[in-house]
């Protein structure tokens, strides 16, 4: 055995997996997981802790898989993530602990991701750790928004005996990891097993509920000791270019909704999705990626658009290796300039220009400008945009709650300009991942204890 | 699940609805909507208030059976599966009475839109604000919650295509012959007449406010898929509107959006219909 190859997961082959939306990497089976987790070195120092954006205590789990005691590795786990399945799946491990990993230097880093996935999935398998409060408190919390934020923040109150409401507008809980996030990447019923869990430690879920609208935020505060805040990304962007407007011009939001929230990839689903014949998804994060491999499932050609190149890809690794193996074509270095449409307003291609990178910026991204005279068209019938989102405000109406210029609450130690009201995630950051949601959300948690 | 009191034919394919939902009444004000789900698998379905009880917590709806989703809808009984709201924003009129008090206000319902103009013209009489109705349908047999409207509007006309009731010809017809009476208009309706509606007052430099009701699924300021090009930029009906300035909305893109997935409901209207066969 070559000790400096990580253990790969067994996924299921492209070419099956392009026509169904069943979870993409199958998983460790005890052996596998033993054999990765013996690569590991048990630093004293610890870099993959620090990597860690809720500092896992790493090598301790690890170290707990090579003693086959599964239950005290999810015990380890859980003190530091409230989300191990889910984080396990969608965490970027390859820019936070996989990336610091001593091993990473020599040869292949520790596959922690893979291994804190398999300790989860054994978890739910055998029912570990379902934690039930010590005591119960008197104060209520109110948590706004079910996406990764709030379930955290939900899940540290709750540990600790806090009567805890979540407001969801959307009709089932979770958020992005319920709409965004698809089914062959984060299966719903790992997040429903989350959402259930939470349930079991008496947090009550309340969907269907706009807050701002049918409830304001003072009105909260009256009935609630405190107020989180977790509402998410907001409204998708466009690139404001000629013929957006045009019949085949999608979000990725829409397309990914439709999707996964309304189940419109099943054939019995009841919502429609639009299937081109060939569509051109345009960005580079994860939400690009996944528009593009859930549309390649649905047998449309598909061709990722990003004005940058594979190095600055912001999506993980691992979906960018899938996604090229699902044979999805990456149009790196290029940028639409126009969409062009037929006389009824439907889309049929796009001048798109080429484009070179430049020196690094403020941002530690490299910059990116048109070459000049590179114009050229493409042919397509669907063109998706994955660009970013910018915050909505709904739930803040009447608050008067401090905005910075970008329109994203302004925090400091997680409260908000109004008293008792924190916030944290997307709504405050700007368009993350899953795990620094997460953490903001543990982080608001322990805030809120503390300010009790 | 929300508890369903009525759910009854009015006309050939328009249904009134009658659910319990407290939540959403509660602050609910005339202009703004609510999405309904008939089961747990159903499409979302955003439908613009028509009425609503306070003190009962009772939601009135009125909704056209013109889809799959909608034929679900009218299918069910005592009971559905989602209905949330209030969504988007109230009516500028409402909401600002003080600043409307002295004015003349008309408003133009097409069809099934004179759901969503009832609970306005009924609002601003609460208020002090006498308001003119222009009511315009294909034919007599279409009109709907004709007592209703009456009671509450100043002054009535009635419009039909086919002459059979009213003025024969459509809403601008009427409109135009009484337009130097009004110094603003809410036109709701098919988004053909809005259009028609403001081409018109553009002319006489009449305010007008439409209300939108673009393909939608979240509602909530997060899919995107409701944009609309107001003023020449990018707005989201859920969130911004669902009523803008009806002269500054490019109707053009309004009307061809709505087709996206005509051929797809088509095929889910078929299936659904072989359901219910």
């Amino acid at each position: 055995m070559n000790n400096d190859q990580k253990t790969k997961m067994r996924v299921q082959p492209p070419k099956e997996r392009v026509k169904n939306f069943d979870e993409v990497a199958l998983g460790y089976t005890k052996e596998e997981a033993m054999k990765e987790a013996s690569r590991c070195l048990h630093c004293v120092n610890p870099r993959c802790v620090k990597g860690c954006p809720v500092n896992i205590m790493i090598p301790d789990f690890i170290k707990a898989i090579k003693e086959e005691d599964i239950e005290k590795a999810y015990e380890i786990i859980t003190k530091s993530s409230s989300l191990p399945a889910v984080c396990g799946r969608v965490c970027p491990q390859e820019k936070q602990c996989e990336k610091m990993c001593i091993k990473g230097f020599k040869s292949d880093a520790i596959s922690i991701g893979s291994l804190e996935r398999y300790v989860a999935d054994e978890a739910m398998k055998n029912n570990y750790g379902s934690v039930k409060p010590t005591k119960k408190k008197k104060e209520k919390i109110a948590v706004i928004g079910s996406g990764p934020a709030g379930l955290s923040c939900a899940g540290e109150l709750a540990k600790e005996g806090y009567n805890v409401t979540i407001y969801e507008v959307l009709h089932k809980a979770g958020g992005v990891l319920t709409y965004g996030i698809p089914e062959f990447r984060l299966p719903k019923s790992i997040v429903e097993k989350e959402v259930n869990s939470l349930k079991d430690l008496g947090v009550e879920i309340k969907t269907d509920v706009p807050i701002g609208n049918a409830i304001t935020i003072d009105e909260l505060k009256k009935e609630y000791d405190a107020i989180f805040l977790g509402t998410g990304a907001g409204l998708p962007k466009f690139m404001n270019i000629k013929g957006e407007d045009a019949n085949g011009v999608f979000s990725a939001n829409e397309i990914l909704t439709r999707i996964n929230l309304m189940s419109a990839y099943k054939s019995d689903g009841k919502t429609p999705i639009k299937k081109g014949k060939v569509a051109y998804i345009i960005g580079g994060g994860n939400v690009a990626m996944d528009a593009v491999r859930s549309l390649r499932r649905l047998g449309v050609e598909t061709h990722l658009m990003y004005r940058r190149s594979e190095e600055e890809l912001p999506a993980r690794k691992e979906e960018v290796e899938h996604a090229k193996e699902e044979g999805i074509e990456f149009n790196l270095l290029t940028n639409p300039v126009e969409i062009l449409t037929d006389k009824d307003n439907n889309v049929i291609g796009m001048e798109v220009v080429d484009m070179e990178l430049g020196e690094l910026g403020e941002d530690g991204r490299r910059s990116v400008s048109e070459k000049k005279g590179s114009n050229h068209k493409v042919t397509c019938d669907m063109v998706v945009m994955a660009l970013g989102t910018s915050p909505n405000h709904e739930a803040l109406k009447e608050s008067n709650i401090k905005l910075s210029d970008r329109g994203l609450i302004v925090v400091e130690e997680s409260k908000t300009s109004i008293n008792n009201v924190y916030a944290g995630g997307d709504i405050v950051t700007g368009a993350a991942t899953v795990i620094l949601a997460m953490e903001a959300g543990k982080k608001a948690a322990k805030e809120i204890i503390n300010n009790l | 699940m929300y508890k369903v009191l009525k759910n009854e034919k009015l006309n050939e394919n328009s249904f009134e609805m009658v659910v319990e939902a407290p939540l959403v009444v509660k602050k609910a004000m005339p202009g703004q909507f609510v999405i309904v789900m008939a089961k747990p698998d159903s499409e979302r379905i955003p439908l613009t208030i028509y009425d609503y009880d306070k003190e009962k917590g009772l939601l009135h709806l009125i909704y056209q059976v013109v889809g799959a989703s909608t034929l679900e809808l009218s299918k069910v009984k005592k009971e559905m599966f989602g209905v949330v709201g209030p969504l988007g924003n109230p009516n500028e009129i409402c909401e600002n009475i003080d600043k409307f008090k002295s004015k003349k206000v008309v408003y133009v319902a097409g069809g099934v839109g004179v759901a969503p103009v009832y609970p306005q013209v009924k609002y601003l009489k609460e208020h002090g604000i006498k308001v003119d109705v222009i009511y315009g349908a294909r034919s007599k047999d279409l009109f709907l919650i004709q007592d209703k409207i009456e009671t509450v509007a100043n002054n009535i006309y009635y419009a039909t295509d086919d002459g059979s009731f009213g003025t024969k010809g459509f809403v601008t017809t009427v409109l135009e012959e009484h337009i130097k009476d009004y110094d603003i208009c809410v036109a709701i309706g098919p988004v053909i007449m809005m259009k028609n509606v403001c081409d018109l007052t553009q002319k006489y430099n009449l305010k007008t406010i439409v209300s939108m009701n673009p393909i939608m699924v979240d509602g909530s300021g997060m899919c995107g898929a409701c944009r609309c090009e107001v003023d020449g930029k990018t707005k989201f009906a859920c969130i911004h509107g669902p009523e803008f300035d009806g002269h500054k909305i490019n109707f053009d893109i309004a009307l061809n959006r709505m087709n996206i997935y005509k051929e797809e409901e088509q095929v889910k209207l078929k299936e659904m219909e072989a359901n219910y066969e």
